[in-house]
């Protein structure tokens, strides 16, 4: 199969400065074939993105040249592998503009680093008053929204439980973005925690983040972003967003499996009560108990996930080297490019924002045969494989979502930097064959 | 088409005619069984009379592999006797464990062997198998109403659910 010319009308203008396919040469995987000879049309990144040489090779060279465990050692290994790791924590911070190093803690993703806000929350029960702030109970309100990821729900429903507070949240309006009319009844004075996704994975909404973070403000409620489809993206400072948490992980963003980030405002890790106990994490250890060492050592109990760390740093420094602005510029224009390409699809209806405002590269979809009748994303997406399309189908881990829509699962196509226009042409001449396929 | 291994005529007919659909009365035992990474669900009552499996209705959603999985079972177990619909269960589990390599017996499992593509696709195995495994439940509940952990998909053979989980954030 050879790749649809990209259509003359409405195509995808070029990003300056930003060379999509030079880009896709530094990533290996996009030149493989699969089913035999057909290329791979690879359209599942918000699941996980593809890694490029700099990440393997960082990986690599890691393992080869400066294997030891860090933090511990005073052999030359030890130490060049500390500086390493500890070298990623500087580059992470600068890359989302956090003003102390320290205010970095690697997790091994996303849900580990949200799990860890509200474990140390239910932890400040046994904490002293230092702790106040993250101390939660019945009459105390936790607040979410409905296009939640599981993994910025599922903690929360499990913190309620443990402490007796309520869980409440933001709905949606029809066209797939949150419903802020009720807000101020949403996020009360009993509220102690907001936690809230900055870009939906299955809407590709992008939220407006600092209307909820004032509200949560005013009542003195703290403030978690997921923002493991965003950082990957867009340009994200967490000092303009000015959220107290935010929670992302390397994998999307080009970096190995296995290695997250919770960055925290410095003045309230300070005082945030530990999640994992165990060595690294500690100050003085008795039988009979233990001090806590000061962030961001407080948090990354055990030897941590060195290798990811030290080439989560090198997909920094790549994304860097293209600079986030260009990335989502170019990731911009191929969303509104495949939003006008997918409406000229019978029978396929766009499940989140019609349009590429205020919206990322994720886009759910559900679809009809000439009949009418639906046809299930799984089956959409067995069949865009047998293209060599990779779509994500499902409920993404967000079925409130699906349920709030009416729909049993949505089929998901996703786009990275090194996504292009005639991959988006490749998926809806794809769709027109599922139609044909289910239509017959 | 490889594809069409997989989608075959008869699985497209069930699929668009589904037998046996809608929930009736009498039955003995109601299960809701989920598929939680996909989203396909079927809610399933037995019936049994004198050791037969007098009757099977369902509502269920999903794709097209799971609805004409339903189809296809009910028609088959409705009418056999609960250990010979039990020895068809594990024919059409050991089939759809076979990776491609089995054919099955038509003679036994009937339009049942059209699914034989579907083991080449170990992440539509599950689809194929959820139906099966609401019936096996139920049945061993109508017939035990105290019985839980014996018949539920958990305590399938180890290799029906080792399947690559293709949904991940």
């Amino acid at each position: 199969m050879t790749l649809a010319e990209p259509r003359a009308a409405g195509a995808a203008a070029p990003v300056l400065g930003f060379d999509v396919e030079q880009v896709r040469k530094d990533f290996p995987i996009l030149a493989r074939t699969v089913h035999d000879d057909l290329p791979l049309v690879y359209l599942d990144s918000a699941a996980t993105s593809q890694k490029p040489y700099a990440v393997l090779d960082a990986e690599r060279a890691y393992y080869e040249l400066h294997n030891a465990n860090v933090h511990r050692g005073i052999h030359v290994l030890a130490e060049e592998a500390t500086a390493l790791y500890e070298a990623t924590r500087d580059k992470v911070a600068a890359f989302i503009g956090a003003t102390d190093r320290r205010e970095v803690v690697f997790t091994k993703n996303s849900t580990e680093a949200l799990n860890l806000v509200a474990y140390a929350m239910s932890n400040a029960e046994t904490t002293g008053p230092e702790a106040d702030r993250f101390r939660i109970g019945p009459g105390d309100e936790i607040v979410i929204t409905e296009m939640e990821h599981h993994s910025n729900l599922v903690p929360w429903q499990m913190l309620a439980r443990r402490t007796g507070a309520t869980l409440r949240w933001i709905g949606l309006t029809d066209d797939g973005r949150l419903n802020l009319d009720n807000l101020d009844a949403v996020i009360t004075d009993r509220c102690k925690v907001v936690s809230m996704v900055h870009q939906s994975n299955i809407l590709g909404t992008i939220n407006p983040v600092e209307r909820i973070v004032a509200r949560a403000r005013q009542v003195g409620a703290l403030t978690v972003l997921d923002g493991s489809q965003s950082v990957p993206h867009l340009p994200v400072d967490v000092v303009e967003l000015g959220v107290d948490f935010l929670a992302f992980t390397g994998h999307k963003m080009c970096a190995p499996t296995g290695v997250g980030v919770l960055w925290g405002r410095g003045e309230l890790l300070e005082v945030m009560p530990p999640f994992l106990g165990g060595g690294e994490m500690i100050e003085i250890v008795t039988m009979e108990g233990s001090t806590y060492a000061p962030p961001p050592h407080r948090f990354e109990a055990g030897t941590p996930m060195i290798s990811q760390v030290v080439a989560l740093g090198a997909a920094v420094d790549y994304l860097n080297g293209l600079g986030m602005a260009a990335i989502a510029a170019h990731e911009h224009a191929i969303t509104a490019y495949a939003l006008d390409a997918l409406a000229t699809v019978p029978g396929l209806r766009i499940i989140g924002p019609p349009t590429a405002q205020a919206r990322g590269g994720a886009i759910s979809f559900v679809l009809t045969d000439d009949e009418g009748r639906g046809i299930h994303p799984h089956d959409v997406g067995q069949i865009l494989d047998e293209r060599g399309i990779a779509v994500r189908v499902g409920h993404h881990c967000a079925r409130p979502v699906c349920l709030r829509y009416n729909v049993p699962a949505t089929t998901r196509a996703s786009f990275h930097l090194y996504t292009t226009t005639a991959e988006v042409d490749a998926l809806v001449e794809g769709l027109h064959g599922v139609r044909r396929f289910f239509s017959r | 088409m490889k594809l069409d291994s997989m989608y075959q005529e008869i699985i497209l007919d069930h699929y668009r005619n589904p037998l046996h659909r809608g929930l009736r009365d009498p039955f003995d035992a109601e299960v809701h069984h989920v598929n939680p990474t996909c989203g396909d669900e079927v809610t399933l009552r037995v019936k049994v009379v004198d050791g037969v499996v007098e009757d099977v209705s369902y509502e269920s959603e999903g794709c097209s592999i799971s609805q004409a999985s339903a189809s296809v079972m009910s028609d088959l177990v409705i009418g056999k006797k609960i250990d010979e619909a039990l020895e068809l269960e594990r024919e059409f589990l050991a089939l759809m464990q076979s990776r491609g390599t089995a054919e099955g017996d038509e003679d036994r499992l009937e339009d049942a062997v059209a699914f034989a593509g579907v083991s080449k696709y170990p992440a539509r195995v599950k689809c194929a198998l959820l139906s099966w495994m609401a019936w096996k439940d139920a049945t061993a509940k109508a017939v035990d109403p105290a019985a839980t952990a014996a018949a539920t998909p958990a305590a399938a053979p180890p290799a029906a659910l080792d399947v690559p989980e293709q949904e991940k954030p």
